[in-house]
C-alpha cells in the first residue's frame, strides 16, 4: 500500500509546468485525494509524477453574473465555504469527508471523471467547461472543452497528455431557477455510490416550469444529462406528471449490475431521486432563499 | 532520486531526505520517528493518518512528504500543552472514548480542528465532522459524547468562571 517509484517534478510555475507534461509522460498532482489511493493501491503507475500544488495563481475562485470560474488548486472545502454556487455547495456536502475536501480539487475530481463522483455531474447540468493548457511553439495553447465532450468514459476526460486542466466554469443559474442534489450511498462519503441526481428547475413568471434538467451519476459511463422541460410541460411544480418525467429519466440511464446494488434497483433509485431532486429544486426556484 | 525537504513539525523544524514517492504518513513515522500518526488502510478511507496541516486535518496517507516541503505539520504528539493533556484529549479519557486506541490520534487531530472552527457543534454537525474516522471498538457513542465534552471544556477554558483560577499560561 505505498506508491509505486516515480519521478517528482514540481515545476514552480505554469510554463515551466507545461514544458515538463509536454517533455514526459507525466501525471498531474494537485489535492492527490483520487491519486494517490490509486497509486497506493497500485492501480496506476505512472514514470513521472508533475506536482503542480506550487504553481501560482491557480487558486482562484472567482465568482461573476455569468457563473464561477474555479482554479485548478481551489480546494473543494475552500469552494463550499466561499458560497459561490448553490449546486456547486449542495454537491460538495456530498464529496467524501471533510477532511477529504481539505486536500481535495474541483477541478482534479472532473478531470478524474469518475462517473459515480458528484462534481462532473454538476458541470454536466449546467453546461460547464474546462479549460486545458498545453506547450505549443512559441507560446501556450489553450482550449475550452464543454462538458459534454469533457467526459468521455469511465475514469477518461478529454484532457490529453501533455495538457494541464487549469480551470473549470461553472454557468450561474438563472434567474427563478433552484437547484438540488439527491444521492443514496450505502455510508455517507464513500466510494461505493447507488446512485444519485442533480437537477436544475427554472420557472417562468407565472411560476410555472419553463426548464428543466437532470444529470444522474453511477448510472453510466459518463454523468446522463436529461432534459425533462418538454415531459414536465408548463405547468405548476405540483402537478407535473411526476410519473412520466421519472419514467423519462429512467430510459435515459443504463445501470449496470455490480456487488453493491443490481442495475433494477439502480434503475429504481434513479427514478425516485430524479423526482425528489427536481421537487426541490422547483420549490427552491419558487422560494429563493 | 531522494528530496530534502524540512518540515515544521510540532513547532520543530525537522529535515529528512525522502523519495518522491514517501508518504507524509510514513515520513513522520519512519523518517522521523513520530509513530503517534496510525496508518491503518493507506488509502484514505480509515483516517486513523490524519494530522494537522497549517492548521487543516488532511490524510497523511493521502499527501505526499515532499509536496508539503516546508509546511507545518501537527501530529498527536504535538496536541498536549505543557500542562499536559489538551482539553480533547481529556474530554477523550473521561468519557471513555477510546478502547484500543488505535484510531485515536486521528480523532484526536480531526475533533481539534472541528472545535477550533465550530466551538458549539450540534450533534448532527459533530456526526458530519468524525464521519472521516473509523472506529471498529467503541461504537462512536462515547466518541460522540467526547466532542461534546471537549467543546465544554475548551469554552471554559475560555471564558473562566469568576471561582475557577485561570490555568497556568493562560493570560489572567
Amino acid at each position: 500500500m505505498k506508491p509505486p517509484p516515480f519521478t517528482y517534478h514540481a515545476p514552480r510555475d505554469l510554463d515551466e509546468a507545461l514544458d515538463l507534461l509536454a517533455e514526459v509522460d507525466g501525471k498531474v498532482l494537485a489535492g492527490g485525494q483520487s491519486l494517490i489511493p490509486l497509486l497506493n493501491m497500485r492501480l496506476a503507475a505512472p514514470a513521472h509524477v508533475v506536482d503542480v500544488n506550487r504553481l501560482p495563481g491557480l487558486s482562484g475562485i472567482e465568482a461573476g453574473p455569468e457563473g464561477v470560474t474555479v482554479g485548478a488548486l481551489a480546494r473543494q472545502a475552500e469552494v463550499a465555504r466561499a458560497g459561490v454556487h448553490p449546486l456547486l455547495g449542495q454537491a460538495l456536502r456530498l464529496v467524501a469527508h471533510p477532511v477529504i475536501r481539505n486536500r481535495g480539487t474541483v477541478v482534479g475530481s472532473l478531470v478524474h471523471a469518475d462517473p459515480a463522483a458528484e462534481l462532473p455531474a454538476v458541470l454536466a447540468v449546467l453546461g460547464g467547461s474546462v479549460r486545458l493548457a498545453r506547450r505549443a511553439p512559441g507560446g501556450t495553447g489553450v482550449r475550452q472543452v464543454a462538458a459534454d465532450a469533457f467526459f468521455a468514459g469511465p475514469l477518461e476526460s478529454a484532457a490529453e497528455p501533455g495538457e494541464l486542466a487549469v480551470s473549470a466554469f461553472f454557468p450561474a443559474l438563472p434567474p427563478r431557477s433552484g437547484s438540488a442534489f439527491e444521492e443514496v450511498a450505502r455510508r455517507h462519503g464513500d466510494y461505493a455510490l447507488l446512485a444519485g441526481v442533480c437537477a436544475v428547475v427554472t420557472l417562468d413568471e407565472d411560476l410555472h416550469v419553463a426548464a428543466a434538467r437532470v444529470a444522474c451519476v453511477g448510472v453510466g459511463p459518463v454523468p446522463v444529462v436529461a432534459d425533462v422541460s418538454e415531459v414536465c410541460g408548463r405547468r405548476p411544480a405540483a402537478t407535473v406528471p411526476w410519473e412520466a418525467v421519472t419514467e423519462a429519466v429512467r430510459r435515459a440511464v443504463e445501470p449496470e449490475d455490480d456487488i453493491h446494488a443490481s442495475a433494477a434497483y439502480r434503475l429504481h433509485l434513479v427514478g425516485v431521486l430524479a423526482e425528489r431532486a427536481l421537487r426541490e429544486a422547483a420549490a427552491r426556484a419558487a422560494a429563493p432563499p | 532520486m531522494e528530496h530534502e525537504i524540512t518540515l515544521v513539525v510540532n513547532g520543530a523544524a525537522r529535515r529528512a531526505r525522502v523519495p518522491g514517492r514517501r508518504l507524509l504518513s510514513d515520513c513522520l513515522r519512519h523518517d522521523l520517528g513520530l509513530t503517534g500518526t496510525h496508518v491503518g488502510c493507506e488509502h484514505g478511507v480509515c483516517g486513523c493518518c490524519t494530522v494537522l496541516l497549517d492548521g487543516e486535518p488532511v490524510r497523511s496517507c493521502l499527501t505526499l512528504a515532499v509536496t508539503v516541503d516546508g509546511r507545518e505539520i501537527t501530529t498527536v504528539e504535538g496536541l498536549a500543552g505543557p500542562d499536559g493533556l489538551s482539553p480533547v484529549q481529556r474530554a477523550f479519557e473521561e468519557c471513555h472514548a477510546l478502547q484500543c486506541g488505535f484510531c485515536t490520534p486521528g480523532f484526536l487531530c480531526t475533533v481539534t480542528a472541528l472545535l477550533r472552527d465550530n466551538p458549539a457543534p450540534a450533534e448532527d454537525e459533530v456526526l458530519d465532522g468524525i464521519s472521516g474516522n473509523l472506529c471498529r471498538c467503541t461504537g462512536y457513542q462515547n466518541i460522540v459524547k467526547a466532542v461534546h465534552r471537549a467543546a465544554d471544556l475548551l469554552a471554559e477554558e475560555r471564558a473562566p468562571s469568576a471561582g475557577e483560577p485561570p490555568r497556568d499560561g493562560e493570560a489572567s
